[in-house]
């Protein structure tokens, strides 16, 4: 407890606002990631979850509020603190984003080379290991058009991973792969958050999160709702919004059975 | 007159066609070059450049396609000369006023075809850039302009095809390439279908080099998911 209250959290976002197409698609959203933590935010479509987590590294610039990386107010109009920001923020989306151009390597490469001025021959060592971490060293040479989705999402956190980032902004990272495709992506994140990586993810996945987050947040409209830890906002009598949302879908996708998504010792 | 075909085409023909082939060179490269810049300049305008300028791209595009190219070569020719801007008027030459025309005209579709490569690189690769730190610039010169180009580039392509036919054209304004020069020789010597079979081989062969060039670029540039699909 005291130690968290000395080092300012990883990120930090305040009263964030979003206005897009007349739509108020963020209604002062505030969250803070401290070091090592895991939050996971679920929500209905349209809730807000891709533009809060676009918002946190400026993809989408906020109408209102402010962004804190470790205690330090975000200047968004700076180019160079948006360059920095990003560095340590690494995104995963949804669809991979993927240069289609490039092949693994050369996607993990190329940010560490402009971005980051490495020469190519380093960039191309600490892109291998990273691409090793996500056991992928053996597609290095592989393109895009010749990968599955699980591998491609798998690069993207290997690219992502490479730049060294504080924290992980994940949008639903399995959510455009084939069901059987899912594990091993869900399998790298594990990893990561076992490794203490601070994230935060939006997801559908809701047994896994449970099993990974240390906090929930539950979006609706653009502000978070409810929040609290898996095991207290799936309790079977917490009568949680959140609660309603995960059995919902849970029946919906079939996903393991109420019963394991329920199951408070479940969680870590 | 009654030589056979292969004296006339080796003391005549190759002799008189060779000048205008040369010509014709010098009308293609520079009018090739021409329209792909300014197809390139055109092309990302038109997607990323501020409204204004896009209508105006966008209004150069249609003039540019939209007229005959005989007009814009006659205009270029015939009627720029007429016209004054404070006291100075402009008169072009033939050879300048075709690779102005050719290759204004080049580029408004040329940019048709950048413009699509543009569009069809997905805003999520230029968000993914930007949220490894990159500037939109890096995003822009790394990820986009290296796809867009392999996408474009069989269009683009088969434009500098049709402008190898259209220099034709240039005969019209007095300009002595390939076809002018033909068009004298099949006068003077009254064996019409000689000549003009003759003149058929030669853009069949200089379209024939612009394919395989386009191809050895192609496949130099080929990667998976960007290969050249083969008929
Ligand atoms: N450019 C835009 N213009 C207008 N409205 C937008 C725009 N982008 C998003 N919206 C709206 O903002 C709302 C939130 O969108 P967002 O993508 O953040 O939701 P989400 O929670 O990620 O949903 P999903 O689960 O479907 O991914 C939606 O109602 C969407 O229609
Ligand atoms: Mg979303």
């Amino acid at each position: 407890m005291s130690a968290e209250n000395q080092t300012p959290p990883v990120l930090e976002a305040r009263a964030l606002g979003k206005t897009l197409g007349g739509n108020r698609v963020l209604d002062a959203v505030s969250l803070s990631l401290p070091k090592g933590c895991v939050k996971v935010l679920i929500g209905p479509s349209g809730a807000g979850k891709s533009t809060l987590l676009q918002c946190l590294n400026f993809l989408i610039p906020p109408d209102s509020g402010t962004i804190l990386l470790e205690g330090r107010e975000v200047n968004g109009k700076s180019r160079r603190e948006l360059c920095t920001l990003r560095q340590n923020v690494g995104m995963i989306f949804q669809d991979f984003n993927l240069f289609d151009h490039l092949s693994a390597l050369e996607n993990v490469r190329v940010a560490l080379m402009k971005v980051k001025g490495m020469s190519k021959l380093d960039a191309g060592e600490l892109a291998l290991a990273e691409l090793a971490r996500v056991g992928l060293q053996d597609k290095a040479a592989l393109y895009p058009a010749s990968l599955s989705g699980g591998q491609k999402q798998r690069v993207a956190i290997a690219r992502a991973l490479a730049m060294d980032p504080k924290v992980m902004l994940l949008d639903e990272p399995t959510s455009a792969l084939d069901p059987e495709l899912i594990g091993e992506v869900l399998a790298v994140i594990r990893d990561l958050a076992q490794n203490g990586m601070t994230m935060i993810v939006a997801t559908h996945q809701i047994s896994f999160s449970a099993s990974l987050a240390d906090e929930f947040l539950f979006m609706e409209k653009g502000r978070v709702i409810e929040s609290g830890s898996p095991a207290e906002l799936l309790r079977r009598d917490s009568g949680s919004r959140t609660l309603a949302f995960c059995a919902k879908i849970s029946e919906l996708s079939g996903e393991g059975g109420e019963a394991e998504v329920l199951a408070p010792e479940c969680r870590v | 007159m009654s030589s056979t075909y292969f004296e006339f085409l080796r003391a005549e023909l190759v002799p008189g066609l060779m000048d205008g082939l040369w010509t014709s060179i010098v009308v293609i490269v520079p009018s090739a070059l021409l329209g792909a810049l300014i197809g390139v300049v055109a092309g990302v305008l038109r997607v990323y450049g501020p409204r204004p300028v896009r209508r105006l791209t966008e209004g150069y595009v249609s003039l540019f396609r939209g007229t005959p190219l005989v007009v814009q070569v006659f205009f270029w020719y015939f009627a720029l000369p007429y016209i004054s801007i404070g006291g100075h008027s402009i008169v072009l030459d033939a050879i300048p006023a075709s690779i102005l025309a050719f290759g204004l005209c080049s580029g408004a579709y040329q940019s048709e075809y950048i413009r699509g490569g543009l569009n069809s690189i997905k805003r999520g690769q230029i968000r993914a850039a930007l949220a490894l730190g990159m500037t939109t610039r890096q995003a822009v010169q790394s990820v986009v302009l290296p796809q867009a180009f392999r996408r474009a580039l069989p269009g683009c392509g088969n434009e500098v095809i049709y402008l190898i036919k259209y220099s034709s054209l240039a005969s019209i304004i007095t300009v002595n390439e390939l076809t002018g020069t033909a068009t004298t020789i099949a006068k003077n010597s009254w064996r019409n279908i000689e000549v003009f079979c003759t003149l058929g081989v030669y853009y069949l062969a200089l379209v024939t080099l612009a394919t395989w060039l386009l191809h050895l670029a192609e496949d130099a540039m080929s990667v998976p998911g960007f290969e050249r699909h083969r008929s």
